[in-house]
């Protein structure tokens, strides 16, 4: 049974088309807020691709995203992120060049609010406010587990690291909905618990969490709910429980293959 | 109505030219992605190799338009083996910082070589043009546009009807399939550099002896052939061609009617609002040359 | 450390005047710093936005061209009814018009540059510059075409009537430029290490992402151009004053080369880069000249150098000197946009 709550992201009769083709086909499901939900499928379902129309990467052809009662359609990417709902991508995606901090502090900037012309004039008040952000910015690597790199070159860290520090420039926008895309992909399992312990930190920030996962022993142990995807179709939408015995879920996606 | 219709003709004349300049850079551009500053040096290069072989060396005209040909071909081949190889997988900033580089060596080479003088080169045509009615034209330029209509097919022919050709489609299209499908991508930039360099050296040995050669001459004409890519849009040859021949009509228009000094001010005008308005060109089909 | 060495370096740099005798010497010196100081606003695009914009001497031109205008006073018919004119103004004001014309320019070059991005960007930029040098050059009755805008005044400050200072010889105009060089050094620095100037870089860096996090693509573009555009237009505008005679020439690509190779080479993206930069283009033609090489094989050279550059120190000389200096792998010398003493772990 899903929780009792208000509905955080409403998609609904979502429609997406790539010339003749439709990635995504009359898709509805909603987010409860505070809740994890996990959306699953096999690869081309449309699961990344929902995604990037719900963040504003993509147009829709029709339907309708609404969060908390704004409707994001037609808005572009950093505005959606201002209303609170940030993503991270299923490619790792850092800023390469810069150091782990300054990714982070990068990831901070909903967070200040220096205008141009005070930070020309030099005012007092920049100068606080980078100190500021400098101890907000360590305090998500330590947050994350990744306090010991704040000075290093993010191309240098090696791959579960970068990982974490997409998911660290996600939470420093102050997420109140956080989409994941595949944030375990090519993870061993030792760097997989670890995340689900993550997970379960930033759940408890009041943080609500949309999840895009193939990792199903991952995916049944921190999902509330579980909606499943088919060749751009919603085939079922419940309880880790209720999905587990699903038939055409079983069909369509976990097969004759058992995941752990 | 008179000087319209000899504006018209003269602009087909020019329109010939400009559509191989464009052709050429239309498969650099499209195909290597290398936004080619050297290209109006092919250009020059290929009018001073006329000044070369017929002036200094006193080659039969046609012959020596063959050899520039053939050695702007070479040029371009050669630049691309020494300069972009090394930079095959850089960002476009990157190999756009070298070709300016080559650039400027390439011009002041030229006008250190050739000084800053303008040059002339004579042909073998009759001075006397052929009037046909009210408008006339001189045979000189009559022999550069059957030349280039010739150079237009020929190259339409080599793209979509040769081997090499369907290799370079398929190379513009999506390079690491075309690879894997055993193309030798490496040498497909070869070649359509070359081929690319070749097509504006022909323009400008066309070119050279209906106006003179001069070491900046090939700025002009670089500007001009990014105009025609862009309006005809990326990788389109029947686009390259077309806005060659647009182009040559807005500047004969816009100098006979509006200002002669404002001629190639027609040009980047032109690119402007294109890109403003449409992106992508007015042909461009999603990616794909031929 | 790093105090101390600016400290010096400026003091060094205040000094010259004063022991350099040779005035051709100063007067290089001070078309280097006007150099410097357009390199500099280019390396705001170039370097830490990653806009490949190679139309930024048409904000120099403007600059230069606005600024004279205006203390030389104009008229021209827009119409041949129609009469539009302005009386001569004071040089620092005609200075102001210029900057902020030129800024102005740029803001709308960034308004455009966010439909048309990559090499597109890049002829377009190319293509207003060379639409303005056209419009200078044919638009006589306002330009004076390649005849040229003469008898430019200098930069007059104090209170008119009583005690006024004008910037007339040669080291009054060093200083100048110096002055208007270390402001727009400061400027950029505050900008680069700040909220703002991280926006950029992670443009720079990583479009999709930055917007991701709530960077507004577009804001940090348009910012960067007018800012860029508006320094480009000082440079110009001391350029007017400094050589009293402003033509078409102006606008040459030549310059814009000229700009993008000491960004280049010095260090795209650095704060000393067009420093270096601008030094080692601004005095090499001079040393080559002493060796009675010919102009053309200079930029033969030139063209030469940057391919180099771009092969074997792709990031420019400041960051390759200062990893040597440290004696670091590149993976450990990141560079740090954080306030540096607090942030460090």
């Amino acid at each position: 049974m899903s929780p009792p709550g208000t509905a955080d992201l409403a998609v609904d009769r979502l429609t997406i088309r790539f010339g003749g083709l439709t990635a995504v086909d009359d898709m509805s499901f909603q987010v409860l807020r505070g809740e994890v939900l996990a959306l699953i499928g096999p690869n081309g379902a449309g699961k990344t691709t929902a995604f990037n129309a719900i963040t504003g990467y993509l147009a829709p052809a029709a339907g309708s995203i609404v969060y908390r009662g704004t409707r994001l359609n037609g808005l572009k990417p950093n505005q959606i992120a201002e209303l609170g709902v940030v993503r991270t991508f299923q490619k790792t995606n850092v800023f390469a060049g810069l150091s782990v901090l300054d990714n982070v502090l990068v990831g901070l900037h909903l967070r200040a609010t220096q205008e141009p012309w005070a930070i020309l004039l030099g005012a007092a008040s920049v100068a606080r406010e980078e100190r500021a952000l400098a101890a907000q910015a360590l305090e998500i690597l330590h947050f994350i587990g990744l306090g010991a790199r704040a000075g290093q070159l993010a191309a240098s860290l090696p791959y579960g690291e970068l990982r974490l520090l997409e998911v660290a420039i996600a939470l420093a926008a102050k997420p109140r909905l956080l989409l994941l895309d595949e944030p375990v992909c090519g993870l061993n399992p030792a760097e997989t618990a670890n995340f689900m312990r993550l997970l379960a930190r930033i759940r408890a920030l009041d943080i609500t969490v949309l999840l895009v996962e193939h990792d199903m022993k991952m995916v049944m142990g921190v999902s509330d709910r579980i909606v499943c995807l088919n060749q751009g179709r919603i085939i079922a939408d419940g309880t880790p429980a209720e999905i587990r015995n699903h038939a055409e879920v079983v069909r369509a996606y976990l097969g004759t293959q058992r995941h752990g | 109505m008179d000087q319209l219709l000899q504006h018209t003709l003269n602009a087909l004349i020019l329109g010939g030219t400009y559509a191989l300049l464009g052709i050429g850079l239309t498969l650099i551009f499209g195909i290597m992605r290398v936004v080619n500053f050297t290209h109006g040096e092919l250009y020059a290069f290929g009018a001073y190799m006329m000044y070369l072989w017929v002036m200094l060396a006193g080659m039969n005209f046609y012959l020596a338009l063959l050899l520039a040909v053939a050695l702007g071909v070479l040029l371009g081949g050669a630049i691309e083996l020494v300069l972009l190889r090394r930079l095959k997988d850089a960002d476009i900033d990157t190999t756009m910082l070298v070709m300016i580089g080559a650039w400027i060596a390439l011009q002041n080479l030229e006008q250190f070589t050739w000084s800053g003088v303008a040059k002339s080169i004579t042909t073998p045509f009759p001075a006397a043009p052929l009037v046909m009615g009210p408008i006339s034209v001189s045979w000189n330029r009559l022999f550069v546009f059957v030349v280039a209509s010739v150079l237009i097919v020929a190259t339409y022919a080599l793209i979509n009807r040769s081997k090499l050709g369907k290799a370079m489609r398929a190379t513009f299209q999506d390079r690491e399939t075309a690879a894997l499908m055993g193309v030798a991508i490496d040498r497909i930039h070869t070649a359509t550099f070359a081929l690319g360099s070749g097509l504006a050296a022909a323009a400008g040995a066309l070119l050279g002896p209906v106006f003179v050669a001069y070491p900046s001459m090939g700025d002009l004409a670089s500007l001009k052939a990014f105009a025609i890519v862009i309006l005809g849009g990326l990788g389109s040859i029947p686009g390259a061609t077309a806005g060659g021949f647009i182009l040559a009509f807005m500047e004969e228009l816009g100098a006979g009617y509006i200002s002669s000094g404002f001629r190639d001010g027609m040009g980047f005008l032109l690119i402007i609002v294109i890109l403003i308005v449409k992106p992508t060109g007015l042909f461009a089909r999603r990616e794909r040359i031929g | 450390m790093r105090h101390a060495a600016t400290v010096v370096l400026l003091a060094a740099l205040i000094s010259v005047p004063l022991w350099m005798s040779n005035l051709y010497v100063l007067h290089i010196l001070i078309m280097t710093g006007i150099f410097i100081i357009a390199a500099m606003s280019l390396n705001l695009l170039l370097g830490f936005t990653g806009q490949l914009s190679l139309g930024h001497v048409a904000f120099f031109g403007i600059g230069a061209y606005a600024s004279s205008l205006v203390s030389l006073g104009f008229e021209v018919h827009l119409l041949p009814t129609w009469q539009v004119g302005l009386a001569a103004k004071p040089v620092w004001l005609a200075m102001l018009t210029g900057i902020l014309l030129a800024g102005l320019c740029g803001w709308v070059i960034g308004r455009v540059s966010f439909k048309v991005r990559g090499a597109y960007f890049v002829i377009v930029t190319v293509s207003f510059a060379e639409v303005v040098r056209l419009v200078a050059l044919n638009w006589v009755e306002l330009t004076q075409g390649p005849m040229a805008l003469n008898n430019i005044p200098v930069l007059r400050l104090g209170i008119p009537g009583s005690f006024e200072f004008a910037f007339l010889r040669k080291p009054a105009n060093y200083y100048l430029v110096l002055a208007v060089g270390a402001l727009a050094y400061l400027l950029i620095r505050r900008l680069v290490y700040s909220r703002a100037g991280r926006a950029m870089i992670a443009l720079r860096e990583n479009e999709a992402l930055a917007a991701s996090v709530g960077i507004d693509v577009t804001r940090y573009l348009v910012l960067a151009t007018f800012l860029a555009a508006g320094i480009a237009g000082a440079a110009g505008a001391l350029y007017a004053h400094y050589v009293r005679i402003v033509d078409p020439e102006v606008f040459s690509f030549i310059y814009t080369v000229t700009m993008v190779i000491m960004v280049i080479t010095g260090g795209k993206g650095t704060l000393a880069g067009p420093l270096v930069g601008g030094l080692i283009f601004g005095l090499l033609p001079e040393v080559l000249r002493a060796f009675s090489i010919p102009p053309e094989i200079q930029w033969v050279i030139y063209g030469a150098l940057m391919i180099l550059i771009v092969y074997f120190l792709p990031e420019g000389i400041v960051p390759a000197l200062s990893r040597w200096w440290h004696g670091r792998r590149p993976q450990d010398d990141p560079p740090a946009l954080a306030v540096k003493s607090e942030a460090a772990p």
